[in-house]
């Protein structure tokens, strides 16, 4: 038996055996360190004969790749068995609780605002606002409603000083004044905000929001306003049909005036808008009295439109479900929660206005 | 406004059906409000017969009665009434029937062990008088034959209520819901009974209306009907008024409800014997007094309408008679009042007095001045046809002459309000059907507007007319045009919603709470503005305007500790007022977090909320929206409602214009003043009007992309200063040594105590270094820590710590 023979046969068996790293490494270097086996063998090249040579040599290469490779196989066997260990040590109850984190919200009434926003600013209106205290005058008299008046008393009024004269604002309607009174026609605009009356029960809260819509040009008619209002129900809902009624009443500032009812029906206890031979009544409007125009000077001859009120809350009741109007300004946590929007959430022409 | 289709029956011809009517009446803009079934169940009242009684075995004082209900059925009934005896006719009420006067539903019930199947009833338990004492006895010779029959005549006209809008006061009439409905085509119109009083009795109470710098009365007109016997009213009128929910009283008040529910006419009748020689209409005196119907004493102040005699004031004129002059059973001789008041003296009066009436629900809206004489005509001759008496001739005096309103109308204005076309002739069948009258001339129609209108008085009215009538239906839908001319939002519009939206993102809750507060909370931050109050508020904890936002939200968060919830941060964006008048007024983003962070975490250590967590939610929000960080400027001047130590006030930069913010903690003494248990409260304010808004468009304001490539270095240095020396002071100075190669100032260590002397401090801050134009060498760096520290040391009063 060759030497190689006798090398390849002895540690073919070493390393077939279980080891460790330094083991391993000890047969490494028992091969292949300076004095080692193989190492040696390379010396010998030299001395032996010619003819023998060759074959020798390559032997001798073969043997130390074949060497060479089941020690590498040997190492990564046993790294690979340590990672594992190491990793089967390291598993965790990953069904713990992650780290805590915050969810804030939106209030439905401001998210409501937006998705009003949003869909009249797509046709073309923009967005004004006004003081939450306002005077006699913007509030009642310039809207045509004069003092002694049997109207007001459909507005319980607050009042901060005794002669009357400053008031908190019974509906958005002084926008429109003070919108046309420091601007030129023609006027395209809504004017959310906070509106009260003194009124508390289980439907009427001292505080509520409404949004005001106005639009003033050379020739918009009760066409032009039938259209707009159909077209925000439709969109605001995000219902394709809307089964809507226009019908006559009377408000001081406007001229025909009207009340709009829309459609619905209870179904499994949810309210349905849009369908259904119910009515529900939820806005005002009407062309804009010419007193009004005349109060803003503005030439009711040359100029006329529309005007609307209507109430947010009731919006945001009747969309999303909620019953007690009071609750929206009882802050309590659970139904902030409960109601609320995720503030990334923003209504979109683009995406919709819910998700 | 309260009818049935069969009133209306009485004005108008038609055979459609009720719920065509009802969907006519919302569409001519009067409004159904409700519709009662038929006359609320008050068929099920029934004639019927005691025919046997047993003394209950259990109560003394209770009878056990058969009763004879018709169609030979019998029920047992149980009885108190001392005058329930065999052989009366009287009435029952069957289990299901509601009692009108309790509004309580019967059932089937056991009576000291005896089972009752209803109840005979008394006069005042059905509201046909206040007689409780003892059911009703019916007479047996009228009613033998009525036995099993309803009692109350079943009206087949279910209980219809309008909304009648303020405008239209003679829609408080049922002619002229009548006359509406008739110009809609629904229905026809019938004449009105033209009832003339022919009398040689003269009208003897003198009736003068006194001359006054303001009179209210405009007219009044009189008669008298003498020997009159008044009495209860026939069936037919108490079905009537029951089938308008009405209660009769007596035939004489009875007939005038009836002639004011009928064409709004209010009247009023006095027991002329009353009177003490004749009627004077004039201004009240300061400090007289009456006592009402209402059984009120009214104490007057100068210039109300009174109607009155020698001995003092008889009346309010067109709001409440009073109880000297009332009629009685037994009154003989009647003076009929008919009469036209000036809405505002009404309003004025009953409003300063507080007084609701029918009476002057209608004369504040305005009653037909010209229906004076017919209103006295109708209910004279149902007086005498019902009373006897005789009826005198109508006086009529008057202060100021009514004239009809004129109205030159163009007809194209139709068209250029509605967006629909009708033609002249239909323009002119719809107002001569609503009573107008007009004249074609060359480019107008001449109108007249009927005296029942007070609410028409210019073009727009006869076009608000004309579409009512015609239809809302008729007016074609114009869909919007998807076009925008202008921007939705201004610049602080969005800003408000993006920082609403950037806080909730912080965790916080939106919360909208009252803009008005209770004046005690109020008092702990309206900080150095003055309380407004509202002069007639909600309740008397709603006082006053808030001044902050804070009041509210401290109220909240109290109301969810109480429910359990510790840890809750939560905001509102809105207004907080500095004065009464308009626009005093600022928009606050406001926030309060309590409790604590990761309470009860197996990984998180728990900690209280503190200023810090508020301070990154305002920094990084006000960062979010725009702002640079590095020109932030914080103090600590706050107001006193904030812990002195632990807060801050924030400005967009050192020139300290306006304030953007306060944050820290809530100042202790006010948690314990309002009993607020929570371990750490931390809240802040962000000024919306005090930001400045960018110039310049989110485009324009980036700047070119340029970064360093050459490599940087990083430099810790630890200063000890004096303990009140602000880290923010340090940052300031090491960033202003070299503005091109100081890229980064970083605070990472404050310490006091071992080895630090007292009073002072170390702060440790890291510096990074870095040139956009070369690798700094040994040298250089070495340089600019010389010059970082000879900086601060001097600036500051700093000593590096070595």
């Amino acid at each position: 038996m060759s030497d190689l023979t006798k090398i390849k046969n002895e540690f073919f068996l070493k390393l077939n055996r279980k080891l460790n790293l330094s083991e391993i490494n000890d047969i490494k270097s028992d091969l292949f360190g300076k004095n080692g086996l193989i190492s040696s063998q390379f010396k010998k090249i030299g001395s032996i004969t010619e003819n023998e040579r060759k074959k020798f040599a390559s032997d001798l290469n073969i043997l130390k790749d074949e060497l060479q490779n089941l020690i590498n196989v040997k190492i990564t066997e046993i790294e690979n068995a340590e990672i594992n260990e190491k990793l089967e040590k390291e598993k965790i109850d990953i069904t713990l609780p992650e780290r805590s984190f915050v969810r804030g919200k939106i209030h439905p009434v401001s998210q409501t605002i937006d998705e009003i926003s949003s869909i009249f600013s797509e046709i073309g209106f923009n967005v004004e606002e006004g003081p939450d205290v306002e005077n006699e005058y913007n509030n009642f008299t310039a809207l045509n409603t004069p003092d002694n008046h049997p109207a007001r008393d459909m507005h319980d009024t607050f009042y901060l000083d005794e002669k009357k004269q400053k008031l908190l604002r019974t509906h958005t309607s002084p926008v429109q004044i003070r919108t046309m009174l420091n601007n030129k026609p023609p006027f395209k605009i809504i004017a959310p905000g906070r509106t009260y009356r003194s009124d508390s029960d289980q439907t009427h809260s001292p505080m509520f929001h409404q949004v005001e819509g106005l639009h003033i040009d050379k020739n918009i008619n009760m066409g032009h306003l039938k259209g707009c209002l159909e077209h925000f129900i439709k969109e605001f809902f995000e219902v394709n049909k809307i089964k809507m009624r226009f019908r006559p009443s009377h408000f001081p500032f406007t001229e025909p005036s009207a009340e709009v009812d829309i459609g619905y029906e209870i179904k499994n206890g949810k309210i349905m808008i849009g369908e259904g031979d119910q009515w529900l009544e939820i806005l005002g409007c009407g062309m804009v009295h010419p007193n009004v125009l005349k109060n803003v000077k503005v030439d009711p001859t040359k100029f006329q439109g529309y005007a609307f009120g209507i109430g947010i809350d009731r919006l945001a009741m009747l969309k999303y479900g909620i019953n007690d109007l009071r609750a929206f300004f009882d802050c309590d946590y659970r139904w902030l929660n409960h109601f609320g929007f995720d503030p990334l959430d923003v209504p979109t022409n683009y995406r919709g206005l819910s998700r | 406004m309260k009818i049935t289709f069969d009133w209306l029956k009485d004005h108008l011809i038609t055979n459609t059906k009720e719920a065509k009517l009802l969907e006519q009446l919302t569409n001519i803009g009067l409004e159904v409000e409700s519709v009662a079934s038929s006359s609320n169940g008050i068929d099920l009242f029934k004639v019927a017969k005691i025919v046997k009684i047993e003394k209950h075995p259990n109560a003394d004082r209770l009878k056990v009665c058969d009763v004879n209900i018709g169609n030979q059925e019998i029920k047992k009934v149980v009885c108190g009434a001392n005058n329930a005896r065999e052989g009366l006719i009287t009435i029952y009420a069957p289990p299901g029937s509601v009692i009108p006067k309790t509004k309580t539903k019967l059932v089937v019930a056991k009576i000291r062990g005896i089972t009752s199947h209803g109840m005979l009833c008394s006069e005042s338990e059905l509201d046909l008088s206040n007689e409780s004492e003892g059911i009703i006895e019916l007479s047996s010779t009228k009613y033998a034959k009525s036995i099993g029959k309803s009692f109350f005549s079943k009206s087949n006209s279910n209980l219809i209520d309008l909304s009648i809008t303020p405008n239209r006061p003679d829609c408080l009439g049922v002619r002229g819901i009548a006359r509406d409905l008739a110009a809609s085509g629904f229905g026809k119109l019938k004449k009105s009974k033209e009832i003339k009083i022919r009398s040689k009795l003269k009208q003897t109470l003198k009736i003068v209306i006194n001359r006054e710098k303001v009179q209210g009365c405009d007219a009044f007109g009189s008669c008298l009907i003498s020997n009159v016997k008044n009495t209860e009213s026939p069936k037919w009128l108490k079905d009537k008024l029951f089938s308008v929910g009405q209660k009769p009283i007596s035939a004489i008040v009875d007939i005038t409800n009836y002639v004011m529910l009928d064409i709004n006419r209010p009247l009023h009748a006095y027991d002329a014997d009353k009177i003490e020689k004749g009627i004077i209409v004039r201004n009240s005196k300061k400090g007289e007094e009456f006592t009402a119907l209402d059984n009120k004493v009214y104490k007057l102040e100068n210039g109300m309408c009174v109607i009155s005699d020698n001995g003092g004031i008889l009346g309010l004129g067109g709001i409440i008679g009073g109880t000297r002059s009332s009629t009685e059973l037994n009154t003989k001789n009647i003076l009929l009042e008919s009469a036209y008041f000036d809405p505002r003296s009404i309003r004025n009066t009953a409003k300063k007095l507080n007084i609701d009436t029918d009476a002057k629900f209608r004369f504040e809206r305005g009653i037909d001045p010209l229906s004076i004489e017919a209103g006295l005509n109708q209910a004279a001759a149902l007086i005498k046809e019902i009373c006897g008496g005789e009826i005198s001739k109508v006086d009529i005096q008057k202060s100021k002459i009514f004239k009809n309103k004129i109205i030159k109308f163009d007809p194209f204005l139709f068209e250029k309000i509605s967006g629909f076309k009708i033609s002249i002739n239909q323009i002119l069948k719809i107002l001569k059907e609503l009573g107008f009258k007009f004249r074609k001339e060359k480019n107008f129609i001449k109108i007249t507007v009927p005296s029942w209108r007070p609410d028409i008085s210019q073009e727009i009215d006869i076009v608000e007319e004309l579409v009512r009538i015609s239809g809302y239906n008729k007016i074609k839908t114009i869909y919007p045009i998807k076009k925008r001319l202008k921007s939705t939002l201004t610049q602080s519009q969005k800003l408000f919603h993006f920082l609403q939206r950037a806080i909730a993102s912080k965790g916080y809750l939106e919360a909208i709470t009252w803009s008005f507060t209770d004046s005690n909370y109020n008092s702990y931050f309206k900080g150095e503005n003055k309380e407004i109050e509202i002069v007639n508020p909600i309740s008397s904890d709603l006082s006053v305007l808030r001044n902050s936002i804070f009041s509210n939200l401290i109220m909240s968060i109290g109301k969810n500790l109480d429910r359990g919830f510790k840890d809750l941060s939560i905001f509102e964006i809105g207004p907080i007022f500095t004065g009464s008048n308009p626009g005093e007024q600022n928009t606050v983003i406001c926030g309060l977090s309590s409790g604590k962070k990761s309470r009860l975490s197996w990984i998180e250590e728990e900690r209280n909320v503190d200023v810090f967590d508020v301070k990154r939610d305002v920094i990084q929000t006000l960062v979010e929206a725009g702002y640079s960080y590095d020109k932030f400027f914080i103090d600590n001047e706050i107001p006193d409602y904030y812990h002195p130590g632990k807060s801050g006030r924030l400005f967009l930069n050192s020139d300290k214009d306006k304030v953007a913010a306060y944050f820290g903690e809530i100042h202790p003494n006010i948690l314990k003043k309002i009993d607020l248990k929570t371990e750490s409260l931390v809240g802040f304010e962000i000024f919306l009007d005090n930001l400045k808004l960018p110039k310049k468009t989110l485009n324009d304001q980036k700047t070119q992309f340029n970064v360093s490539d050459f490599q940087k270095s990083e430099r810790d240095f630890a200063f000890i200063v004096n303990k009140d020396v602000k880290a923010q002071d340090l940052v300031d100075v090491i960033s202003r040594v070299d503005k091109k190669l100081i890229s980064n100032v970083k605070v990472f260590d404050v310490y006091q105590g071992q080895n630090i002397p007292e009073n002072q401090k170390s702060i440790a801050i890291s510096v990074t270094i870095q040139s956009n134009e070369k690798t700094l060498n040994d040298y250089d760096l070495e340089n600019i820590n010389n010059l970082i520290i000879k900086a601060v040391e001097n600036k500051t009063g700093a000593k590096i710590r070595t």
